[in-house]
């Protein structure tokens, strides 16, 4: 029987690591990450798990032993959480290129300067083009299934290529959910045992990772790695599929709240997606057909299963955690746009910014977004498409 | 040698065939190339050790010629040269002069 239980995301994600059992951890700590690893290195210590754990003086040299274990063949992991991910992000691309399926969990926090611990998604959307996969997470039960899950959709022998799995830093990560354990057993049956490809430490068959790639094969190794990213929906439906036998929770590239015969529609990532269908949920009542759409695999992104979703409503309002600083709009909504341009039908689109540095996402916020939205319909013009809501003036 | 096509390539551009470095003649990036002046040499090899890209051929404890395939001309062994009495025995010339 799965086991019913009251936890942190971060407790989450550090039992699911301790089912898988993997060969080599290498972690730095980082608020709120640390919650995890120190959790993850308690069961190293007591013998709950055979991991063989690296102590590093950084988040760069954390990614690099990383990459280095995971070449020599072992089953990888470590996590982080803001300025330790910009700290990785030269390695991140060299776990990606080497085709290395390191699993990480990014507890997700605000960049840097000013200051902030708490939870927007300015560190993955920083890293969403590194070439990894990212699994985007709504409460700790999710959180927990996304990590089993990246294991074995990142070992796939069809992919091999690195994946992090996202959760909002101390709204998920520090808050008690209820959610369920899988036995261990189960765990480590879905996992599987962790098939090598070119192991370094393979001395009957010598490789060597990390060549000088010039002019003449640069591009087609760039080639195939974007071809490699093409297979990665399939094979996250493949193991979500798998991963509902076992346990009855269904997976998809993206959840959908209420969408199919929706009018107006909000997009947004990990635990705001909660609070918005309850308020979705209240506009239903007030006969406003409202609907959800909460991206999972992020990266790569489903281009064309999205704007299928989305194609039919009248108006859209992407919600964005992170703003990208190029005068335009936040990375969700250039995403989601560029997923309705291919469309023949394209909704009206909004883009509001909101929860910056852990600022509390609040029903209110969710009402000013359906009401504009409703708005948008009758009146068929968008008021303005980008907007922080949640900020004094 | 042919190149192969996007699809053919190692995942992760790992090398599979040990020593297949011998294929990739880096001789052609050099700007300067080392000339042996062999009446100069005193046979003490310091250009053999020192080169790093092991473009010094030894035959028989001897110094040989240089192999142009692979030298890269970065000239450590023009500069590590003792020659005899003052008079180097590896001197650098520019390419294509
Ligand atoms: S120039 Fe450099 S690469 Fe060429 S033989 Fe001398 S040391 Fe070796
Ligand atoms: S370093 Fe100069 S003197 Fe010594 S072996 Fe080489 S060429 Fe001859």
């Amino acid at each position: 029987m799965p086991k019913i239980v009251a936890v942190t995301g971060n407790e989450a994600v550090a039992e699911a690591l301790r089912q898988v059992d993997p060969d080599v951890c290498a972690a730095y700590p980082i608020t709120p990450q640390t919650d995890i690893m120190q959790r993850f290195s308690s069961f190293a210590s007591n013998c709950k798990v055979k991991t063989e754990m690296i102590l590093v003086e950084s988040e760069h040299s954390a990614m690099s032993a990383c990459v280095g274990a995971s070449a020599a063949g072992g089953r990888v992991i470590t996590a982080t959480s803001s300025q330790g991910l910009a700290l990785m992000w030269e390695i991140l691309w060299i776990a990606s290129g080497d085709r290395l399926p390191i699993v990480m969990p990014l507890v997700n926090r605000a960049l840097s300067a000013p200051i902030n611990i708490h939870g927007d998604h300015s560190d993955g959307m920083g890293a969403r083009d590194c070439g990894w996969i990212q699994l985007w997470s709504e409460n700790a039960q999710e959180s927990y299934d996304n990590t089993i899950q990246a294991f074995r959709i990142a070992e796939h022998m069809d992919i091999r290529l690195p994946a992090m799995v996202c959760l909002d830093g101390f709204i998920i990560s520090h808050s008690i959910n209820r959610m369920e354990y899988l036995e261990d057993e189960k765990v480590k049956n879905f996992v599987g045992d962790f098939k090598q490809l070119n192991p370094l430490l393979n001395i009957e068959k010598p490789v060597s990772y990390g060549p000088l790639i010039l002019t003449d094969y640069y591009m087609e190794y760039r080639k195939a790695h974007e071809h490699v990213m093409s297979k990665v929906p399939g094979v996250v439906m493949q193991v979500a599929d798998e991963f509902e036998k076992m346990t009855g929770r269904k997976y998809g590239l993206f959840e959908t709240y209420r969408l199919e015969d929706a009018e107006v529609g909000i997009v947004v990532l990990n635990s705001a997606a909660g609070t918005t269908k309850d308020v979705i949920d209240d506009f239903r009542a007030k006969g406003i057909k409202a609907g959800l759409l909460k991206p999972r695999l992020y990266r790569p992104f489903p281009y064309a299963q999205v704007g299928e979703a989305l194609k039919h409503l009248k108006a859209v309002c992407v919600l964005d955690r992170a703003d990208a600083f190029g005068g335009s709009f936040g990375p969700l909504f250039m995403d989601i746009a560029s997923s309705l341009y291919i469309q023949d039908k394209k909704p009206l689109m909004f883009n509001r910014i909101y929860g910056l540095g852990g600022r509390d996402y609040m029903p209110d916020q969710a009402e000013l977004v359906l009401n504009e939205l409703a708005e948008t319909v009758k009146t068929g013009k968008v008021k303005s498409v980008k907007e922080y809501i949640g900020v004094r003036e | 040698m042919k190149l192969k096509g996007w699809k053919e390539l190692t995942p992760g551009a790992v090398v599979t065939e040990p020593g297949s470095s011998k294929k990739f003649k880096t001789g052609s990036w050099r700007a300067f190339k080392p000339k042996w002046i062999e009446e100069n040499c005193i046979q003490c090899l310091f250009c053999w050790i020192y080169c790093p890209d092991m473009a010094v051929k030894v035959k028989d404890g001897k110094r040989g010629e240089f192999d142009y395939d692979y030298c890269k001309g970065c000239g450590i062994c023009a500069l590590e040269c003792p020659g005899k009495k003052g008079n180097k025995a590896i001197v650098m010339e520019e390419e294509g002069k």
